[in-house]
């Protein structure tokens, strides 16, 4: 199912007296997301995840806007006929239900002609368990169960019927790390097996990269991109998202174009032409450096750390934003480094230029 | 010696329990004891302090008593209407006042007054509303009037509307602690439940059976059988209704006999009352029991 987001618009009242402008958790969302694509929504905490899943799942209404699923226009439809499932963020399984009855609940509620018998939801009900690895579990109630294992029956409930649109509320965030890496390989392969279009909420960047077909960057409640997780990492709009997307984080630098070179400090790191002359920052991704004796950027060893792979070269330099620098070095490049200077070359590719003013991004 | 008690930690619990046991003991399971061998001792006279013998003619001659059955009908019948009654309207309320988020916390002022105005006083009122005088016939009976009745006399008129006014009394009575419980009991369900049942298209009846109850079915259970133990042990109330000559009036509870058998007017007769209290006990006893098998089933924690 195609969904599609029209000026997607909420706004709270604010409650608080002396502020009286409303708190705009989304504003004038517009996308269309295409049939059985994995969407990864990812933002800071605050910046209005839950309130667009909630649009999309008809809990909320929206202050402006439309949303249709494939030609129909659903904004006005209530929850329970829009079709969809939703994975709360902390499961929401009924406590009192076993594993088995809360799969089915959702089938039960089905009237008229999508009714079905009592054997025919008991084989689904053990299809969807099946999908999700749970149908050993199936007498349990929840609270015998691990966080990943609700999870699963969370999915399996929110499967079951079959959704149009299937929407996950930080579904991993209650997990630890081993589980999050395996049930985020599950959620991508139930995706793909089912094939409906599904929307993933998440504030982990390294997860939405991961699985997502596509990502939605928010801030503030505003869409700051949208696209293929590896385009929106190589090719960012503007300084916030550069800086929300990759791990270890970008490193940032004050600079100045002159006649055509980018200038951080004193050093003249690159070319770049065409560019008028003027203050900007500067991105430069880990892996945008390269260790070399007469490179042109210079600056303040602290430390090497060894990460089995890659080694991190943790440096200082007067223009950075942060005390320090983070570039990753293949083992290859098996350097002796002493205390003092160090000396890069720099990966154009990798390197970003963000307008002083706006944060936009300046190409080259 | 000290320190080996204390190491044992099954030893330090009870040892932590000690003083409360201790009061217990004294003021709750030696009277019991001690009313348990009353009943049992034939002719028993207070000012001696002798009995004829030991045996169980006490309980034959209690449960021989038409007062006594004619409590013990009361007494069940009071139960029996009040606890589920009460109870569902209370259920009742709550939702409507869960539902509604203007007013609530008036509303739940209004319904909390019973709970802390005085028993005698609440009683006078009804009073007012149902009883005869020589210059009205009570509040009630007008409406009864307006709406083309006949005036009946609730106070000392026929049995059911004697009845009917002590049922009325008592599930008005106990309706502000039930209506406070269940009120908080239901705002502390987590609204995400409703959430996933909506998404998932359930209807609001099937929601209210399927999820609410059962979320609250500890606390529904938890007044059922604080109900049943209450109205077991009614008394108060029916003396500020009906007077303390309750056996004439038809009108005696189990507790009613209990008093009248010690300190009444046809009283003094301390081993009936032990007889017809330990009854009261093996009753409320029994129910409770057969309450909590019957919650194992259905109530989840
Ligand atoms: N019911 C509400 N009333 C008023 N403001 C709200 C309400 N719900 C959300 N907000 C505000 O809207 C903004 C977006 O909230 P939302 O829950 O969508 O954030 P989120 O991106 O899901 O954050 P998180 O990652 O912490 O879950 C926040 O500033 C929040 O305070
Ligand atoms: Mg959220």
């Amino acid at each position: 199912m195609e969904v599609v987001l029209q000026n997607l618009t909420k706004k709270f009242p604010s409650r608080d007296k002396k502020n009286r402008g409303d708190v705009i958790a989304v504003s004038d969302f517009t996308f269309k997301i295409p049939d059985g694509e994995l969407i990864g929504l990812l933002g800071p905490s605050g910046c209005g995840k839950s309130t667009t899943l909630h649009l999309i799942s008809g809990l909320q209404k929206p202050t402006s806007g439309r949303i249709f699923f494939g030609e129909d226009d659903v904004t006005d439809l209530p929850p329970e006929n829009r079709g969809i499932g939703l994975v709360f963020q902390n499961y929401a399984l009924y406590p009192h239900l076993t594993v088995k009855q809360n799969i089915l609940f959702p089938l039960q509620n089905l009237k008229g002609k999508d009714k079905l018998s009592k054997e025919e939801m008991l084989e689904k009900a053990h299809e969807a368990a099946k999908l999700v690895q749970i149908d050993e579990l199936m007498d349990r109630k929840p609270g015998q169960l691990s966080g990943g294992q609700q999870q699963r029956v969370a999915i399996a409930r929110a499967l079951v019927k079959m959704p149009r649109v299937l929407l996950l509320d930080e579904p991993l965030s209650n997990l630890d790390a081993r589980l999050r890496l395996q049930t985020r390989e599950e959620i991508r392969r139930i995706q793909r097996e089912t094939k409906i279009t599904t929307i993933f909420v998440t504030h982990d960047q390294e997860e939405a990269m991961s699985i997502s077909d596509r990502i939605v960057v928010m801030k503030d409640g505003v869409v700051h991109q949208i696209g293929k997780p590896q385009d929106v990492y190589d090719d960012p709009a503007n300084l916030f998202v550069a800086k929300f997307l990759g791990t270890p984080p970008i490193n940032v630098f004050d600079g100045q174009i002159r006649d055509g070179r980018l200038y951080i400090g004193e050093d003249e790191v690159l070319d770049v032409k065409g560019i008028s002359e003027r203050e900007v920052y500067v991105g430069i991704r880990p892996e945008g450096f390269l260790l070399q004796e007469n490179g042109p950027m210079r600056c303040k060893l602290s430390r090497v750390e060894v990460m089995g792979r890659d080694i991190s070269v943790v440096a200082e330099n007067k223009a950075s934003l942060n005390p320090t620098i983070r570039a990753i070095i293949g083992t290859e490049n098996n350097v002796n480094m002493q205390q003092g200077m160090v000396r890069f070359a720099l990966l154009p590719r990798k390197v970003l230029l963000f307008d002083k003013k706006t944060e936009e991004r300046i190409k080259f | 010696m000290m320190k080996k008690i204390l190491k044992n930690s099954s030893a330090k619990g009870w040892l932590y329990l000690l003083p409360a046991l201790l009061f217990l003991g004294i003021f709750m399971v030696y009277p019991l004891i001690d009313v348990f061998i009353y009943s049992f001792e034939e002719g028993y006279n207070s000012a001696s302090q002798t009995y004829f013998g030991v045996g169980s003619y006490n309980y034959s001659y209690v449960l021989h008593d038409p007062y006594f059955l004619q409590a013990v009908n009361n007494t069940f019948l009071l139960v029996i209407i009040t606890v589920p009654l009460s109870t569902g309207i209370a259920l009742l309320i709550s939702v409507g006042l869960n539902s509604i988020k203007p007013l609530r916390n008036l509303f739940q002022t209004v319904y909390f007054l019973p709970y802390v105005t005085n028993t005698l006083a609440v009683g006078l009122v009804f009073m007012i509303l149902f009883k005869k005088t020589a210059y009205s016939d009570g509040f009630i009976n007008l409406i009864i009037n307006w709406f083309g009745g006949a005036s009946v006399d609730f106070i000392e008129g026929p049995y059911w509307a004697k009845m009917f006014v002590l049922c009325f009394y008592t599930i008005w009575v106990v309706m502000p602690f039930k209506i406070l419980i269940l009120t908080s009991a239901l705002a502390s369900v987590n609204q995400e439940y409703y959430n996933a049942a909506k998404v998932d298209g359930t209807s609001k009846a099937r929601t209210f059976i399927r999820i609410t109850l059962p979320m609250i079915s500890p606390m529904i259970f938890y007044l059922v059988i604080t109900g049943f133990i209450g109205a077991f042990k009614a008394y108060s109330d029916v003396v500020a209704l009906f007077g303390t000559n309750l056996n004439a009036a038809e009108m005696n509870t189990i507790v009613g006999y209990v008093y009248d058998m010690l300190y009444g007017d046809s009283g003094g007769y301390p081993s009936y009352a032990a007889a017809a209290a330990i009854i009261l006990f093996a009753i409320v006893l029994t129910i409770t029991c057969i309450n909590l098998l019957i919650s194992k089933k259905n109530v989840h924690y």
